[in-house]
C-alpha cells in the first residue's frame, strides 16, 4: 500500500482517550503521531497548599486502575520529604497491598483488554459464551485480587486506610489465612493463564530499545528502589529528573520523555528484562514456558511478562503473609514525621512502569509537586515502535494495519488519563 | 427488549467505570437484563442507539460541552457517574485557584496549547436524571440503580447523612477518637466505608439537603481546626457545592 492513511479515534480498550494517526504518501511515511487527547488534570498544580496528610489521597484519585500505586508513590515522596520510617509491618502490608493491584491491572490487561485480539474479537462479553472457563478464571483471578486490597486498605480504587507513616486499619489473622488459601489455591490459574499465553501468536515485531524499571539486590521491585537502565547505570530516585526529562510536544496533553536514546520503555517488559534474576523460581519457570529471556525487544510480549509477574506477585503475597503472620499483625500508630518542611522523592513501578512523585513540604504544607507517569514516559516510545512498524506491514490491508498499530499500543497498557498531566489510532 | 446502555466518560480517572465491570463481573446476572452498546474502556463494538447513557466524569472543557449534549438528545435517561459527574469532585480543587496560574504551573509557557476551563458537574451542562453518588461509586447502589431502572423507576439514594450508617455498623465516632470527619453533612449510602477503614469522610458523596455548615465548622473548630484547614477539608470534592452556596458559579 504506497498510500495509507489510518486514523483510529479513540483507541479501545485502554485507559483513557487517545488516538493513532498514521499517514503513508508514495511509500513515505509523512505522520504517525500517538495523539492524546485527554483533558489535562492539573494535579501538581491541585496539591499546592493541601496539607501533606492529604496528598495520597488526592492522588491515588490519578487513576482508578493504579491508585494503589499513587497512594504508595506519594506516602513514599512525603515520608522522604518529612523523615518518616515507616515499620517492618507497614512496609510488608504496603509490599502486599501493592501485590494485589499488580494482580488486579494485569489480569485486567491480559484476558479483557488484549486477549480478544488475538481470539478476534471485539471484546471479552462474547467470549463469556464462547469460553466461559476462561472468562471465569479471569473474574476469580481479579476478585481475589480486589479481596486482598480490600482486606489491606479498604478497597482498591481508592485507597483508605494507606497513611502517612503506616495504615488505619489491620487486617485480622483469619481474613489474612483465607487470602492464602485462595492464592495458593490460584497457583492453578496462574498456569493455566501461561497456558493461554502460551496458544497466542504474539506479532514478531521487534525493536531494541532502552529498558528502565526501579531496582534492587535484594528483591523483584515494585516500591523505593534505584533507578536502572538496560543500557547501563543505577541512579538514585532523587535522580529521577535526568532520567526522564520531559519536553511537551503539541499532539499529547501527556509529556514526552527520554533518558540515554531517543526513548525508553517502562512496565513489566523492561522490570523482566531488568530484574530478571530477582523473579521466584515460579515465575522464572513460567518465563522458560513462554520462552521468554532477558532481554526480550518484542513489545507485544508485554502482556507475556505481565503473565510472569502474575505468578511472582501470587508466590510473593504467600511468602508476604506467612511472614506477617509469623511475626503478628500489630495495630500500630503511623510512624511521626520528624520535621515538617522538607523534600521527598517517591517511586513505584506500578503496572504500567516506573512512577514519581516528587513534593516540596513547608511548614507541613505542600508548595511543589511534580509526578511523572508511566504511559508518559512509554509515548515516545511507542510512536517509534509505530514509525518501525508500519513500513515492514505496508503490504497488508488497511484493516490489518490498523489492527497491528492498535494491538502495539494496546500492549504497553496505556493508562491515558493518569498521564495527563495520554490514547486514539488516527490514520490520516 | 433489554434496555440499551452506553457508558462515557469525561475528565475522571475512570475508576467508577473500573467499580462497574467489578459489579457486573460480581453479578454477570446484570449483563442478561441490560444490553451494553458501548463501552469504550472495554469494548471495542460500539453503537449510538442506546437508551441509558451513565457518564463518567467532570466537563473540564469547552469542546466537551457538544458532546455531553449529544448524549443527552440521544438518551432517554442519563445517570451522573460517580464524584467528578455528580459534584465536579477532585478536579473542581483547582476553580478556586487563578485558571492561568494552575496551567502555567503544569505545562509552562505552553499552557496555551492544551483547552481547559473550570471544572464542572454534568448538571452545569445538561439536565441529569438520577445520580449515582461517591469516589469512586459503590458497587452495590450501582447494582441496585440498574435494578431500579428496569423496574421502570429513578435510582433513589439515601438523603440522611452519614453518621445513621456508621451507628448501624457500630463504629465509634471519628470525633471521640480524637479525629475530624463530615459524616454530619454528608449524603450516606457507602455504608460508612472510611470511618470504617479508620478515616474520617472526606465528603465525596455530596451534602445532604439542606447541610448545617455552620455547625460542623464549629464542631471542626472545637477539635482545633483553624479555618484554613476546614476549608481545605470542605474543599476536596465539595469546592463546586461550597462555591455555589457563596453565590459563585464558574463562567
Amino acid at each position: 500500500m504506497s498510500t495509507l492513511k489510518v486514523d483510529v479515534h479513540h483507541v479501545t480498550r485502554v485507559e483513557g482517550h487517545g488516538n493513532i494517526v498514521v499517514d503513508v504518501e508514495n511509500g513515505e511515511l509523512t505522520q504517525c503521531d500517538l495523539q492524546i487527547v485527554e483533558t489535562p488534570r492539573f494535579f501538581e498544580a491541585m496539591l499546592r497548599g493541601r496539607a501533606y496528610d492529604e496528598a495520597s489521597h488526592i492522588t491515588s484519585r490519578i487513576c482508578g486502575i493504579c491508585a494503589v500505586g499513587h497512594a504508595t508513590a506519594s506516602l513514599r515522596a512525603t515520608e522522604q520529604a518529612l523523615g518518616v520510617t515507616p515499620s517492618l509491618q507497614t512496609t510488608l502490608l504496603r509490599k502486599l497491598n501493592f501485590h494485589g493491584e499488580i494482580l488486579d491491572s494485569h489480569v485486567l490487561h491480559i484476558y479483557m483488554l488484549v486477549a480478544p485480539d488475538y481470539l478476534g474479537l471485539g471484546s471479552v462479553i462474547p467470549l463469556a459464551k464462547s469460553a466461559p472457563d476462561l472468562v471465569l478464571r479471569a473474574l476469580r483471578m481479579k476478585q481475589l485480587a480486589g479481596d486482598l486490597c480490600a482486606t489491606l486498605c479498604g478497597r482498591h480504587t481508592h485507597p483508605i486506610s494507606m497513611t502517612v507513616g503506616g495504615f488505619t486499619q489491620f487486617p485480622k489473622p483469619a481474613d489474612l489465612r483465607a487470602l492464602r488459601e485462595r492464592l495458593v489455591a490460584s497457583r492453578a490459574d496462574c498456569d493455566a493463564t501461561i497456558q493461554l499465553l502460551q496458544g497466542l501468536e504474539f506479532p514478531a515485531f521487534e525493536r531494541d530499545t532502552e529498558y528502565v524499571a526501579l531496582h534492587r539486590d535484594d528483591e523483584y521491585c515494585f516500591i523505593d528502589g534505584s533507578i536502572a537502565s538496560s543500557d547501563g547505570g543505577i541512579r538514585p530516585l532523587a535522580d529521577y529528573r535526568e532520567v526522564t526529562n520531559e519536553t511537551i510536544v503539541a499532539h499529547s496533553s501527556a509529556k514526552h520523555t527520554r533518558h540515554q536514546r531517543e526513548s525508553y520503555m517502562v512496565g513489566a517488559l523492561a522490570r523482566f528484562n531488568i530484574n530478571y534474576d530477582r523473579l521466584h523460581p515460579r515465575a522464572q519457570a513460567a518465563a522458560e514456558a513462554l520462552g521468554l529471556r532477558p532481554k526480550t525487544i518484542n513489545p507485544y510480549l508485554n502482556a507475556a511478562a505481565q503473565a510472569v509477574e502474575v505468578v511472582h506477585c501470587t508466590e510473593d503475597a504467600i511468602l508476604l503473609i506467612d511472614q506477617l503472620l509469623d511475626q503478628g499483625i500489630r495495630h500500630e500508630e503511623p510512624a511521626a514525621p520528624t520535621r515538617m518542611s522538607g523534600e521527598g522523592v517517591g517511586a513505584a513501578d506500578v503496572p504500567r512502569g516506573t512512577l514519581f512523585h516528587h513534593y516540596r513540604i513547608e511548614d507541613g504544607k505542600i508548595v511543589g509537586a511534580n509526578c511523572i507517569i508511566p504511559t508518559g514516559q512509554n509515548l515516545a516510545n511507542i510512536e517509534l515502535d509505530m514509525r518501525a512498524l508500519v513500513p515492514e506491514i505496508l503490504d497488508r490491508t488497511q484493516q490489518e494495519i490498523t489492527l497491528a498499530l492498535e494491538m502495539l499500543v494496546r500492549a504497553y497498557d496505556p493508562c491515558i488519563s493518569c498521564s495527563t498531566h495520554m490514547l486514539d489510532v488516527k490514520f490520516v | 427488549m433489554k434496555p440499551k446502555v452506553a457508558f462515557f466518560e469525561f475528565t475522571s480517572c475512570e475508576g467508577c467505570q473500573l467499580t462497574v465491570l467489578d459489579t457486573l463481573q460480581r453479578h454477570p446476572e446484570l449483563l442478561e437484563v441490560i444490553e451494553i452498546v458501548q463501552f469504550r474502556e472495554a469494548m471495542t463494538e460500539r453503537s449510538d442507539d442506546y437508551q441509558i447513557a451513565f457518564i463518567e466524569g467532570s466537563c473540564t472543557r469547552p469542546s466537551d460541552e457538544a458532546k455531553i449534549r449529544e448524549i443527552r438528545t440521544q438518551a432517554q435517561i442519563v445517570i451522573a457517574v460517580g464524584a467528578c459527574a455528580h459534584l465536579g469532585g477532585i478536579n473542581a480543587i483547582r476553580n478556586r485557584m487563578p485558571l492561568d496560574d494552575v496551567r502555567e504551573y503544569v505545562y509552562g509557557d505552553k499552557k496555551d496549547w492544551f483547552e481547559t476551563y473550570p471544572a464542572r458537574p454534568l448538571s452545569a451542562v445538561i439536565k441529569v436524571d438520577a445520580v449515582i453518588p461517591g469516589c469512586p461509586i459503590d458497587r452495590d447502589e450501582f447494582a441496585m440503580a440498574v435494578t431500579h431502572l428496569l423496574q421502570g423507576r429513578m435510582p433513589a439514594i439515601p438523603d440522611y447523612p452519614l453518621c445513621i450508617e456508621c451507628k448501624l455498623t457500630e463504629n465509634v465516632c471519628m470525633f471521640l477518637r480524637g479525629q475530624t470527619c463530615l459524616g454530619p453533612i454528608t449524603r450516606a449510602g457507602c455504608d460508612a466505608i472510611c470511618p470504617s477503614c479508620g478515616q474520617g469522610c472526606e465528603g465525596c458523596r455530596g451534602l445532604v439537603p439542606s447541610p448545617n455548615l455552620g455547625s460542623i465548622k464549629d464542631a471542626l473548630r472545637e477539635r482545633g481546626m483553624t479555618e484554613e484547614q476546614i476549608d481545605a477539608r470542605l474543599s476536596l470534592f465539595l469546592t463546586y457545592q461550597t462555591m455555589q452556596m457563596d453565590g459563585v458559579t464558574p463562567a
